[in-house]
C-alpha cells in the first residue's frame, strides 16, 4: 500500500500508522454524555469495502490524514486532511 | 567435451566447473544447472522419497521439480530441499542427497517400502493415534526420522541477504516469449518496466526446445529481444528472480538468487514490488503420466528430456522411449532424434493419430506404438526397460505386451497453464472445456495474463481434451501421482473409499500436492485420478486453492538484515558510553539501553541495587532519565490544551512551576503520567514515561489536528533534544549548587515543583525540583550534545557528597518504597480511583476521559485498588505477577482477589516489599492475605498496608 501524503507525496505504507475509524464524530470534552462518548470510543465500523480512516504519517511529516480506503482491496481513493483543513 | 551433444545453446564447453555430489567430484560446464551437470555425469539417482525411500531422479527441468531435491552447502550454510533443476552450477558447489543413509543408491531406510501398507493415505492420522504414550519415544523420534525431507541446518545462518522495495509501472512475471513481447510493448509506451524471470536465462520454452519465431530461430529472437530491452533505461530485467507471491494491492514478492552458495556476500535478495500493472507470463507446466514404475529415475517429462538435450547438450539417456497422447510427443521424438539422441520408440495412447506424424516417425525409423500405453517401467534403481501394452482391454491383452529395452521413459500428459500466482488473492482457476486446461481467474483492472498461462499457444495446441493421463495398472504396482510425498493413484482410490470426496479433503488426507513443489506436477494428475473414481469430469472434481509462496523461500531472504542486533534500531542516550565505562549492567527500554545497576567489582547486582537505593536516601545519587519522553507544547492556546490533556487541574499552574500530570484515555482509564512544566504563558514541557513517549505524542497530535482544530498550539518531541539527570537525596541541593554556582537554589527561590531555565557551561539548561524517590531532588536538563559532559560533572562535583550513580533497579526500589505508580501498575486496566489518585482528578473539568471514567463498571466498589504488601518473612522471594488470595484458599479461580505488580527489597524497611492491586484494597489495610506464586507453587503470608512505605508525610522531599 502507498499513501499520497498531501505534504510529502506518495510514500510507502511502512511510514504510516493506522489511526482508526474516521466516521465517528468526536464529542467535545465539555460534553459529559457517556452515551455519546461510548458511541465514539467503542462503536467502530468495520466495513468490507470503502471506509474513512485516520492514518498518521508517523515516520514522515507526522500529519494526521483522513484516508478513503477499500478494506477489501487496499485501494486508496482519496487522502485529505481531517476536517478538510 | 565428453557426454555432450553438439550445438547446445546454453553451455560454454570451454568453461568447466568443478562441483561435488555426495562428496565425489564431478565436472560440469558454465551454463549448467546442477541437474544438467548431474545428468551429464550419469548421476540419475539424486535422493530418496519421503515415505517409502524409493530412489528419486530428475523429473523436470524447472521449479516444478518434485523429486530431485538436494542439500546445498554444508554446516550452518546448508540449504535443504533445493531443487537440482533450478540451481545454477557454480565453481566448488557441494550438493548432497537427502533422506538416505548411507547413500542414495544403498539406503537402509528403503525398508520402509516393505512396510508400504502402513504408509498409505492418511497414515499420519491412522498410525500416530494411540497409544498416546508412544508419541514421544516412538512416533516422534523414529517415524519422523524415517519419513521426511532434508534436515534444517542447526547453526545460525552465516549468509547475508538483502531486501529491496521497488515500484514500477508494469511488472512482467516470466521472461519467455510472451513475457518479453509484453515487456517490449509496455516499454515502447515509455512505461517503467520490470521483468522477473525465475531461470538464469530468458526465453522460456524457446530456450528449451527448437522453434521458429517469425521464421527466425527462437533463441536468436530471444537474444535480440533481450538485447533490445537491456538497452532501454526504463526496463529492468531480473534473472534468477522468482515471483513467490501476489498480495493485496498488487504487491508482488520476488526472490532473486545472487549466488546460491556464495561463501560471502549476499546470497539472495527479496524484493517487495508495488507495480501499477502486473502481467503474468508464467507459461505452462508439463504434466506427467501415471503408470506402474513411473517414479523410477529415468522417467522424465518429455519437454525436460528435450530441454536437457537442446539447451545443455545432455542426452537424457542412451535409449529413450517416449509416451504421450498428442502430436507434440511425436514432434519431441523427432527433435530428440535430430539432436542425436537414440529414440527407441513412441507410445501414443490415441487410437487414430494423424497420418502425418506417423509418416514422419516412419521416415526417421522410430517405432510408433499407436493405441498403446506404458504398462510398467522396469528397473531396480532406475529404468532398464518398459512394457508397452494395447490400451483397449489392457488386462486381457497382457500377452500382447511388448518389452522394450530403454534407460529413459520421456512422458507427457499435456501442459497446464501456470496459474498459481494468479490465484494467490483467493480466486480459483476455471476449467476450460475446449482445451482441457485450467485458466487463471479474472483479477480485474491492472492484471493481465498472457501467453501459455492465458491458454494461448502460438504454434500447436493443447492436445486432446480427453487425453489419458492415468494408465491402467496392468499387473498391479504403484502408480505415482506425487513424487515428493509418495502419493499414488491407489492412495486416491483408498481415500475415496474412506469417504474423502472433496478435492480439499483428498489433498489433506493424502498430502497430495502439499510438498515443497506445491503440486505443480501432481495436482492435475491427482484431479484426474479423483475424477476417475468419482465418475465425474475434472471440472466437477474441482480445484484446490493456491497460496504463497510459489516456490520455497529462505527465512534469511525474508528477514534480510533485520536479525540479531539489527532487528530494530537502537537509540543511545548521550551518556550511555559513560554508564558502560562505570561497569553498568544495561537493559533495553524500548529502543534505548539504560543502566540497570552499577555493580562494583566483586559485588552482586542484587547487593548493588540495595547499596545504590540506600545511598540515595543517605546522601545523594544520580540517575540518567534522558530516555523519558519529552514533548514541547507551545502556542497561545497551550494552557487550554494542557488542561484538556490531563485529568488533574492545570489551569492554575503558573509559569515557573511544574505539576504531576495524569493523562487518561478516551475510555477513562489511565494512559500515562509525567510532569507538566510551564516555562512561560504559552510554553510547556511535558514528560512521559519512556515506554509511552511515542504514543502520547501521537495522541496529542491527533487531538490537535482532528478534534481541537480551533486551538492554536503545536506539539513536538524534544526527547532527543534534552539529556536529563535526576539528582536525588539529602545532599542533592549541594551537588546542583556546585554545578550551577550562580543560581539561588534555596527552598525559597526554587521551592518544590519549581522550574527554572538557565545555562550550564553556556548551554541551555533546565532545572526542575521534583521527586520520584521521595527525597529532595532536582532534575537537570541540558542540550543533548552536552549531556555526557553534564553527567561527568555531576559525578565530579558529587564526589564530595559521596554521590552514587544509580540504575533503573534502584530507581524502582525508591519509587516502590514511596508507592509511586509506574508501568507495572499502569497496565491499561486501571483508573485514577484504582491507584488512589481520585482526589487529584477534577470532577467536572472538560478533559480527555472525563465522560467515560464515571461509567458504572469503573465505579464498582469491588475493583482492585493499589495497596502495599509487607511479607511476614522479610526475606520472602516475592515475584511480580503472583496472585493475591485469602489465607488458606485452594488454588485460584474465584478466590483470586488481585495480583502483585511490583516487588523490591527495601533497604529503608530492611524487608521485601511489594505493590499490588487488591479487591477493595484501600479498605483492607491491616488484613493478612496470601501471595500465591502458582508457577513455583509457593505461598507467602503478607500484610496489606498503605502503599507508601517510606516517609508517608512526604517531609523528606523538602530536604
Ligand atoms: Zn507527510
Amino acid at each position: 500500500m502507498r499513501i499520497t501524503c498531501p505534504y510529502c507525496g506518495q510514500r510507502d505504507l511502512a511510514e504510516f500508522a493506522y489511526g482508526g475509524d474516521a466516521t465517528q464524530p468526536r464529542p467535545d470534552e465539555a460534553d459529559l454524555d457517556a452515551e455519546r462518548w461510548a458511541q465514539y470510543v467503542f462503536s467502530r465500523k468495520n466495513p468490507r469495502g470503502w471506509h474513512q480512516e485516520y492514518w498518521q504519517h508517523l515516520h514522515g511529516c507526522r500529519a494526521w490524514l483522513q484516508v478513503t480506503r477499500n478494506t477489501a482491496t487496499h485501494e486508496i481513493a482519496e487522502v485529505g486532511l481531517p476536517h478538510g483543513q | 567435451m565428453a557426454n555432450r551433444l553438439p550445438n547446445a545453446i546454453g553451455i560454454d564447453t570451454d568453461s568447466p566447473i568443478e562441483f561435488s555430489f555426495n562428496g565425489r567430484r564431478y565436472t560440469g560446464l558454465q551454463g549448467d544447472t546442477l541437474a544438467s551437470a548431474l545428468l551429464a555425469n550419469h548421476q540419475r539417482i539424486i535422493g530418496r522419497s519421503f515415505k517409502y525411500h524409493r530412489p528419486r531422479g530428475i523429473l523436470s527441468i524447472g521449479s516444478e521439480e518434485p523429486a530431485a531435491l538436494v542439500t546445498l552447502g554444508t554446516g550452518a550454510q546448508a540449504e535443504p530441499n533445493t531443487k537440482a533443476t533450478t540451481v545454477m552450477l557454480r565453481q566448488g558447489m557441494a550438493a548432497s542427497s537427502q533422506n538416505c543413509w548411507p547413500s542414495p543408491r544403498f539406503d537402509l531406510m528403503a525398508i520402509n517400502g516393505l512396510f508400504a501398507p502402513f504408509f498409505v493415505a492418511g497414515f499420519y492420522y491412522k498410525t500416530f493415534m494411540r497409544p498416546a504414550s508412544a508419541w514421544e519415544p516412538l512416533y516422534e523420534r523414529v517415524i519422523r526420522r524415517a519419513a521426511g525431507l532434508g534436515k534444517a541446518p542447526d547453526g545460525p545462518d552465516p549468509d547475508r541477504y538483502g531486501q529491496i522495495e521497488a515500484s514500477c509501472d508494469v511488472l512482467v512475471i516470466g521472461g519467455g516469449a510472451a513475457g518479453l513481447e509484453a515487456a517490449r510493448t509496455a516499454a515502447a509506451t515509455g512505461a517503467d518496466v520490470m521483468v522477473a524471470e525465475e531461470r538464469a536465462w530468458f526465453g522460456g520454452q524457446l530456450a528449451l526446445a527448437p522453434a521458429l519465431v517469425n521464421g527466425q530461430a527462437g533463441q536468436d529472437w530471444v537474444e535480440q529481444t533481450v538485447r533490445e530491452l537491456e538497452g532501454q533505461p526504463n526496463v529492468r530485467l531480473l534473472k534468477e528472480t522468482a515471483a513467490y507471491g501476489l498480495y493485496d494491492d498488487k504487491v508482488v514478492g520476488l526472490i532473486e538468487t545472487v549466488a546460491s552458495d556464495a561463501p560471502s556476500g549476499a546470497r539472495q535478495r527479496s524484493w517487495v514490488v508495488r507495480p501499477k500493472q502486473v502481467i503474468f507470463a508464467t507459461g505452462a507446466i508439463e504434466q506427467p503420466l501415471a503408470f506402474v514404475g513411473n517414479d523410477l529415475p529415468g522417467v522424465m517429462l518429455a519437454g525436460a528430456a528435450l530441454g536437457y538435450a537442446f539447451r545443455f547438450g545432455v542426452a537424457p539417456g542412451k535409449a529413450v522411449l517416449l509416451a504421450g497422447g498428442d502430436e507434440q510427443i511425436v514432434q519431441t521424438a523427432l527433435s530428440l532424434k535430430q539432436l542425436g539422441v537414440h529414440v527407441v520408440g513412441v507410445v501414443d495412447s490415441r487410437q487414430t493419430p494423424p497420418s502425418d506424424g506417423m509418416a514422419r516417425l516412419a521416415d526417421a525409423g522410430i517405432p510408433y506404438h499407436v493405441g498403446c500405453v506404458i504398462g510398467r517401467a522396469r528397473g531396480w534403481q532406475s529404468v532398464a526397460g518398459a512394457e508397452i501394452v494395447p490400451l483397449e482391454g489392457t488386462a486381457a491383452r497382457m500377452n500382447e505386451r511388448q518389452s522394450v529395452r530403454c534407460d529413459t521413459v520421456a512422458v507427457s500428459g499435456g501442459w497446464q497453464p501456470s496459474v498459481h500466482l494468479q490465484c494467490h488473492l483467493g480466486g480459483r482457476p476455471g476449467f476450460d472445456q475446449t482445451h482441457g486446461i485450467f485458466l487463471p481467474p479474472e483479477l480485474g483492472e491492472g492484471f493481465q495474463t498472457v501467453g501459455r498461462a492465458a491458454g494461448v499457444i502460438n504454434d500447436g495446441d493443447w492436445g486432446p481434451v480427453d487425453r489419458l493421463r492415468v494408465f491402467p495398472a496392468a499387473g498391479g504396482g504403484k502408480r505415482f501421482i506425487d513424487w515428493q510425498h509418495d502419493v499414488t493413484v491407489e492412495d486416491v482410490e483408498l481415500a475415496y473409499r474412506e469417504g474423502y470426496r472433496s478435492v480439499e479433503h483428498l489433498k489433506r488426507y493424502t498430502t497430495l500436492g502439499m510438498g515443497t513443489d506445491q503440486g505443480k506436477t501432481s495436482n492435475i494428475l491427482g484431479l484426474h485420478a479423483l475424477a476417475t473414481v468419482l465418475g465425474s469430469s475434472v471440472a466437477e472434481a474441482g480445484t484446490t486453492t493456491f497460496r504463497p509462496p510459489y516456490i520455497p523461500i529462505t527465512f534469511g531472504a525474508l528477514t534480510a538484515a533485520e536479525r540479531d542486533r539489527d532487528f530494530r534500531p537502537v537509540r543511545r542516550a548521550p551518556a550511555e558510553a559513560a554508564h558502560r565505562a562505570l561497569g553498568a549492567e544495561m537493559i533495553t527500554a524500548g529502543l534505548w539501553y539504560r543502566p540497570r545497576v552499577y555493580p562494583q567489582p566483586g559485588e552482586s547486582a542484587a547487593h548493588a541495587v540495595r547499596r545504590e537505593a540506600a545511598q540515595v536516601r543517605a546522601t545523594v545519587g544520580v540517575v540518567d532519565v534522558s530516555t523519558l519522553g519529552k514533548i514541547a507544547l507551545v502556542g497561545p492556546d497551550a494552557p487550554e490544551v494542557v488542561n484538556r490533556l490531563y485529568a488533574n487541574g492545570m489551569k492554575t499552574l503558573p509559569p515557573g512551576k511544574a505539576r504531576y500530570g495524569l493523562m487518561l484515555r478516551d475510555d477513562g482509564l489511565i494512559m500515562d503520567d509525567g510532569t507538566v512544566a510551564r516555562f512561560d504563558t504559552d510554553r510547556y514541557l511535558l514528560t512521559t514515561t519512556t515506554a509511552n513517549a511515542a504514543l502520547v505524542l501521537s495522541h496529542i497530535e491527533f487531538l490537535l489536528e482532528t478534534a481541537w482544530v480551533d486551538l492554536q498550539a503545536m506539539a513536538i518531541s524534544v526527547s532527543d533534544h534534552w539529556a536529563a539527570f535526576a539528582i536525588a537525596g539529602p545532599q542533592s541541593r549541594a551537588v546542583v549548587q556546585a554545578l550551577l554556582p550562580e543560581e539561588d537554589l534555596s527552598a525559597e527561590a526554587l521551592p518544590f515543583l519549581g522550574v527554572r531555565e538557565t545555562l550550564f557551561e553556556g548551554k541551555d539548561c533546565l532545572v526542575m525540583r521534583n521527586s520520584y524517590s521521595g527525597e529532595l531532588a532536582f532534575e537537570v536538563y541540558v542540550t543533548a550534545d552536552h549531556g555526557l559532559r553534564l553527567w561527568e560533572q555531576i559525578l565530579q562535583v558529587g564526589q564530595a557528597y559521596s554521590i552514587t550513580p544509580y540504575g533503573t533497579e534502584a530507581m524502582a526500589t525508591l519509587r516502590i518504597e514511596k508507592g509511586h505508580i509506574a508501568g507495572p501498575e499502569l497496565d491499561g486496566r486501571v483508573t485514577a480511583d484504582d491507584v488512589g489518585l481520585a482526589r487529584m482528578v477534577a470532577r467536572r473539568k472538560p478533559c480527555v476521559g472525563q465522560a467515560l471514567r464515571h461509567r458504572p463498571g469503573l465505579q464498582k466498589p469491588n475493583r482492585p485498588r493499589l495497596v502495599g504488601l509487607l511479607p511476614m518473612d522479610s526475606q520472602a522471594p516475592l515475584k511480580a505477577g503472583s496472585l493475591l488470595r485469602p489465607i488458606g484458599a485452594q488454588e485460584g479461580g474465584d478466590a483470586i482477589e488481585g495480583h502483585v505488580t511490583s516487588v523490591t527489597f527495601s533497604p529503608a524497611m530492611d524487608s521485601m516489599i511489594a505493590l499490588g492491586m487488591l479487591t477493595r484494597g484501600d479498605a483492607r489495610h491491616g488484613e493478612i492475605i496470601e501471595i500465591w506464586d502458582g508457577l513455583a507453587n509457593q505461598t507467602f503470608t503478607v500484610k496489606v498496608v498503605p502503599p507508601v512505605f517510606v516517609d508517608p508525610q512526604g517531609e523528606r522531599l523538602h530536604g
